[in-house]
């Protein structure tokens, strides 16, 4: 549960009629309501559909230790900018179709009991597009995982920057990276996973970087959007092109990870990759209490039978 | 004039210092087309002019020795970055930029100054070298974007501008940043992350190129002029926006008009630059740069109710969770408190 807003109008709503989605991957017709219990996978061919941040949070982290920070922070209109409608009417459309504030939720949470700084990006905001928002999120993620010691956590989703606040958007690159790189330097691990699509300035900023970088199966990765580089180099493109496959074959990505195996992946990461002087974890308020262990043991073996191995 | 456009100190904590959402008023040089579109587009037209100096021009005027490097050591050596060693005014320096092509044939060789992830890791390979043997770095941005086909994803441009930027924050040597021709999004911000960002008068900077960006939002990219105006990518606007520090005057119809008198007068700031970088201590020094790019971006902070942590359930509603027919069935992890399939915010509020 990232933010609850009043006056916005709940997500749900914004597509009602549709009672039925087709899958882009095999055709097939799926009921919405069976779609979403599925983790929004295909139960045909295993075609991941995009994720709200909010489900993101949800199937990563252990229940009810999400704890969101910087829920307040809002865009501007730096530069003024007006296309076919003014920058601020279509933040606040996003606000209303979403009920986010902005493209990226951020906060702390536990992955089976690790302590996580975890950003993540939601698609439906305005195609997930970073803007000064978003990279001050990421940003602040990575500044509370330095300075608490713990790992952090992106999970991206998102066209790239946002056209509407000009370089200003191109410079959250810049601050996003400046603030990995303090990261990197003292020895907190950092995972990125890319969702579909993790596209521009997201992908060659922070999303590439991570120390161990997990992609969803079939995800639209790249640098240019394919319609870009088709068209300006007037070029076949490869089959299966910025694709989270493609991209593994490259060596970019270190492993592409079914969804409902991502949370036993990370927390089989994070078990590995320790912050030094922090090898013994504080116990996590919320997944502590035996109930709540209990819970988490049986939905883990339930949800995506990684739940033997726990520590 | 010309006192607005060098009136800013070079300071460069002076543009992150921006009050957060202050937005700044546009000014007008006087020479311009009335109309802000055909003067921002006209401004677009001189970035790109084919006889603009570029790289090697402007060294070749401004420098008394230039040492070209090559390589990047993993996978060849790419035209369209070049990157070495020079001395201007008897000061050593490293340089790193794009260099286009002056005619039809040297672009199809420079590929038109859009570089592969090798370019970028043949500068990054250069200016490593300049930190280990305590050269400034001087950088000539001037790139319609990285090279965006399958050959460069296969080889990791994204990884690639990543890295650049990533270093560039880091590097504990000085760093002029110069955008003397196109600034195009990450191929340029990837080698343009320094601790002052100047710009010839006539360069461009965008986080996207004019026609890209009227194509995804006016649906044609003959709208190309109102994006360029709507984004504010003139060297002015960015100096307004705090994103560059410094405005360097083009003679006369711009720099393609006079190379050398264009090179006379960076070769000037650059030195003005390096010599005011040079007194600052190295901690002081890369920690600005930090600060400064922490910095860029407003926002606001609305004023929220505090998020509360979620009411802790009692037992009999975990219960109830963990007896629901549906979740077992599904096998879906225990959510933390609302339920996917239900329409969540408003009832919660």
């Amino acid at each position: 549960m990232p933010i609850k807003l009043p006056s916005f109008r709940a997500r749900r709503d914004s597509y009602p009629p549709d009672l039925w989605t087709k899958c882009p991957q095999c055709g097939d017709m799926l009921f919405n309501k069976q779609l979403e219990k599925n983790d929004r996978i295909c139960p045909t061919c295993g075609h991941h559909f995009r994720l709200s941040a909010e489900a993101r949070l949800e199937m990563l982290l252990d229940p009810g230790t999400f704890r969101e920070r910087d829920a307040g922070l809002q865009s501007v209109d730096p530069l003024g900018f007006v296309d076919q409608k003014p920058y601020p009417e279509r933040v606040a459309t996003a606000q209303a179709q979403t009920g986010l504030r902005d493209a990226a939720v951020r906060g702390t949470g536990a992955i089976e009991g690790q302590t996580v700084s975890v950003c993540v990006m939601d698609f439906g905001f305005m195609g997930g597009s970073m803007g000064a928002v978003v990279g001050e999120k990421v940003a602040r993620a990575a500044e509370d995982a330095l300075a608490e010691r713990v790992p952090l956590l992106v999970v991206s989703a998102s066209g790239g920057a946002r056209m509407q606040e000009g370089t200003l958007a191109l410079m959250q690159l810049a601050k996003t990276v400046a603030v990995l790189e303090r990261v990197r330097a003292s020895r907190v691990p950092f995972i990125s996973v890319m969702s579909d699509p993790t596209t521009g300035g997201v992908f060659a900023s922070y999303a590439v970087l991570g120390d161990v970088n997990l992609a969803e199966p079939n995800a639209l990765i790249g640098f240019a959007g394919a319609r870009v580089a088709a068209g300006t180099i007037a070029q076949e493109l490869p089959p299966g092109f910025q694709r989270s496959e493609f991209l593994f074959e490259h060596g970019f990505i270190d492993r592409v990870v079914e969804r409902r195996q991502l949370r036993g992946e990370i927390a089989g990461l994070l078990r590995f990759m320790r912050v030094p002087g922090n090898a013994l974890e504080q116990p996590v308020v919320g997944s502590f209490n035996p109930i709540g262990a209990f819970l988490a043991s049986v939905s883990g073996s339930f949800g995506n039978g990684n739940g033997g191995d726990r520590g | 004039m010309v006192d607005r456009l060098l009136g800013r100190p070079g300071e460069a904590k002076g543009a992150a210092e921006r009050p957060k959402g202050d937005r700044p008023k546009r000014g007008k040089g006087s020479a311009e087309p009335a109309d802000p579109k055909a003067a921002v587009w006209k401004r677009v037209q001189l970035a790109r002019n084919l006889a603009r100096p570029r790289t090697l021009d402007l060294l070749a005027e401004m420098a008394d020795e230039v040492i070209e490097l090559h390589g990047d050591r993993g996978f060849g050596d790419d035209p369209a970055m070049v990157a070495g060693f020079a001395r201007i005014d008897g000061r050593r320096i490293a340089f790193v930029g794009q260099q286009k092509g002056a005619d039809t044939d040297e672009n199809i060789r420079r590929n038109f100054g859009m570089p592969h992830p090798e370019g970028y890791r043949k500068s990054m390979r250069v200016m490593e070298l300049a930190e280990r043997f305590g050269l400034p770095i001087v950088t000539f941005v001037d790139v319609p974007g990285a090279h965006p086909g399958p050959e460069s994803e296969e080889r990791g441009i994204a990884e690639a501008i990543a890295r650049s930027i990533g270093l560039m924050s880091r590097l504990r040597t000085p760093i002029v940043a110069i955008i003397t021709g196109e600034g195009g999004s990450g191929g340029a911000l990837a080698i343009a992350v320094g601790d002052v960002v100047l710009a010839l008068e006539n360069a461009v900077y965008s986080v996207i190129s004019p026609e890209g960006c009227a194509s995804i939002l006016w649906r044609t990219p003959d709208e190309a002029p109102a994006a360029a105006l709507a984004m504010k990518m003139s060297a002015q606007d960015q100096l307004e926006l705090g994103v560059i520090d410094r405005v360097v005057p083009e003679p006369g119809e711009g720099a393609h008009a006079d190379p050398r008198e264009t090179a006379k007068r960076l070769r000037t700031a650059i030195i003005a630059e390096l010599d005011r970088l040079a007194e600052l201590p190295l901690d002081e020094l890369v920690e600005a740069r930090y600060r400064r790019y922490r910095a860029l971006g407003p926002y606001t902070e609305v004023a929220t109710p505090e998020v509360a942590p979620p009411p802790s359930r009692g037992i009999a509603d975990r219960l109830r969770d963990l007896l629901d027919p549906t979740r077992w069935s599904m096998g879906m992890p225990l959510p933390g408190s609302s339920r996917r399939d239900e329409p969540p915010a408003h009832e919660e509020v």
